[in-house]
Parts: structure tokens; sequence; C-alpha cells
């Protein structure tokens, strides 16, 4: 364990950030369908999302004076302000109850649920688990995400 | 597409390539709404978070995997559960190949457990998954009792 992680940052574990809710349009499932090179028709006809159209769905959108120098904005996925800034994506398990369908409305909550340290070839590393429910409209689960975020 | 009944433990999922190009990430990075320059800005990506390249973005590989899984099951199957790893970082040039082995049969269940990579040109596996894909019954199939896995 190293000593980057105060107290403070620790605190923000279980801490729930304020539901968003997102409205699915077709237009959008099929942008992402030709953006990652889908192959089934359900998905490039904008009928079903793919399962990691999910991904950053319900993250914010700033203004263009809340994005930092390196184009993430600030205070990027909730929580405190990290010691290590640079930020990549480390790895995710989603659990689905459903699929996501054009026309769905979907609210997703999520709260930090982990954070620790690493030591990395590059030099340390700290590690922030993100847990996000999704339910539609009738309140009904579709999804699970569980999501590590890498600051190094 | 393939069918329940013909799912064995072992069988390979076909290999598919990858080549991500500028417009392919921008396209990407615009519909997850993420403006991370690491995926865009080459001088800013080589000097400020010394990358040798463009970042070829994690979730987009973990794309890649889920469709690996989803192709091959096709329309007769829904992913359950999903997970991958991004262990090392891939950049724009290279070429990235997908691919997976069924590891575990549930003939109670009807679901099928796959073990996923995103190899680099190198042959080394850079974003380990696993998927789990739930069969529906189809018409006139036999039902067979029992489990299989990669261990028995």
């Amino acid at each position: 364990m190293g000593d980057l992680l105060t107290k403070e940052h620790l605190s923000w574990i279980g801490k729930e950030e304020a539901p968003v809710t997102v409205e699915v349009s077709r237009r959008d499932i099929i942008k992402y369908a030709v953006a990652t090179e889908q192959q089934q028709r359900k998905y490039l006809d904008g009928d079903e999302a793919p399962p990691m159209f999910i991904f950053n769905l319900f993250g914010p959108i700033s203004s263009l004076s809340d994005l930092r120098t390196d184009g993430l904005a600030v205070g990027l996925g909730g929580g405190p302000q990290m010691p290590l800034p640079r930020v990549m994506a480390g790895g995710t398990e989603i659990r689905f109850t459903r699929p996501i369908r054009a026309g769905d409305s979907l609210t997703g909550v999520r709260k930090i649920t982990g954070m620790y340290e690493k030591s990395g070839s590059t030099g340390p590393l700290i590690f922030t688990v993100r847990t996000l429910t999704v339910t539609d409209a009738a309140g009904d689960a579709v999804l699970e995400e569980i999501q590590t975020g890498i600051n190094r | 597409m393939i069918s329940f009944t013909d799912v064995n433990v072992g069988d390979a999922i076909a290999e598919r390539s990858f080549s991500a190009s500028n417009v392919s990430l921008f396209l990407y990075n615009a519909i997850i709404w993420n403006a991370h320059r690491i995926h865009y800005d080459e001088p800013y990506t080589q000097q400020v978070e010394r990358h040798p390249a463009i970042v070829i973005d994690g979730p987009l590989q973990g794309d890649w995997l889920s469709q690996c899984a989803l192709n091959w099951a096709g329309d007769a199957a829904d992913l359950v559960n999903f997970r991958y790893r991004n262990s090392t970082a891939a950049y724009l040039g290279e070429t990235l190949i997908t691919g997976g082995t069924v590891v575990e049969v549930d003939q109670s269940a009807r679901q099928v457990r796959v073990e996923l990579f995103v190899k680099n040109q190198k042959g080394e596996v850079i974003t380990p998954g696993e998927a789990t894909l739930r069969f529906s019954q189809s018409p006139n199939e036999p039902v067979a009792p029992g489990n299989t896995t990669a261990d028995s």
C-alpha cells in the first residue's frame, strides 16, 4: 500500500452520485455501431444497442471551460482530485439483465466502490472502482457495470 | 450463427482483425463523448503523456471483444456477463486481432462461457476478456443434461 491516497480520498468510497437519465436514440446507436465496425443488422439498424454502447453513456457533458488541458472533464467520473493526473481505462465487468433498445429511457446511478494503490513498471498507480446501476423507465434492472479507472 | 447443441468446450471462436484509423477513432470518441487528447492529438500524446503514438481506446477493444462473442453466437444468444481488462496499451498503426475459445457449456442453464482475447501483431494478449452467453431454446432441439468445462 502506498501513501498517495489520503483519508479524504478514501472517504469517497460508498458515496452515490446524482442519478443521470438518458434517452437512447436510434441515431446514436447507429453512429456507435458504425464507429465500432459492428456486423449485426440489429445494431447497424439501431434497433438494439451493442452491449458496450453503455460506455460513458452516463458520463458528464461539461462545458468547454470545464475541460482540462488533456481534454478530460474536471472531476471526471466524480470523486476526489487525484494526486496522479493521467487517466487510463483499466477494465470493465458488466452484468446484463436485458439489452438496451432505441427509445429506452435509462437512469444510471454511479458510486465509487473501491480505491487502492499499486506499483506499476512506470511508477505508482491508483485504481478507482466505480459501480454503475442502470434501470429503465419502469424501474426494472437493465445492467450493472463495474469499471476500473487508473490514474498514473 | 451457431446452434447451442453444436457448442463444445474447446471450440475456437473465429478471429477477426481490426485496424483503427484516425477517422474511426474520431468517430468512436465523438459518440462516447471522450475528448481525451491521447486519441487524436499526436504531439500532445507523445510529448506530454509520453505514449509512442495515438492510443487506441481500451473500451473500444472491449467492444471488439464483445462482438467476437456475439457474432459467433448470432441472434440465438444474449450476453449476460462480460468482462475485460486492458493490460497493455495499443497504438494507431497496430493491427489487433480478436478471438476466443469455449471454456464451459452449462446445458441446464443453456449458457456458454467463452474466454476472449485481443492480441497485437507480436501475438501478445493485450486485452483478455470473458463472456457468458445465454442461448434461447429453438424448436425441435433436444435437451442435453449436464455441464462440461475445460477442466472436466
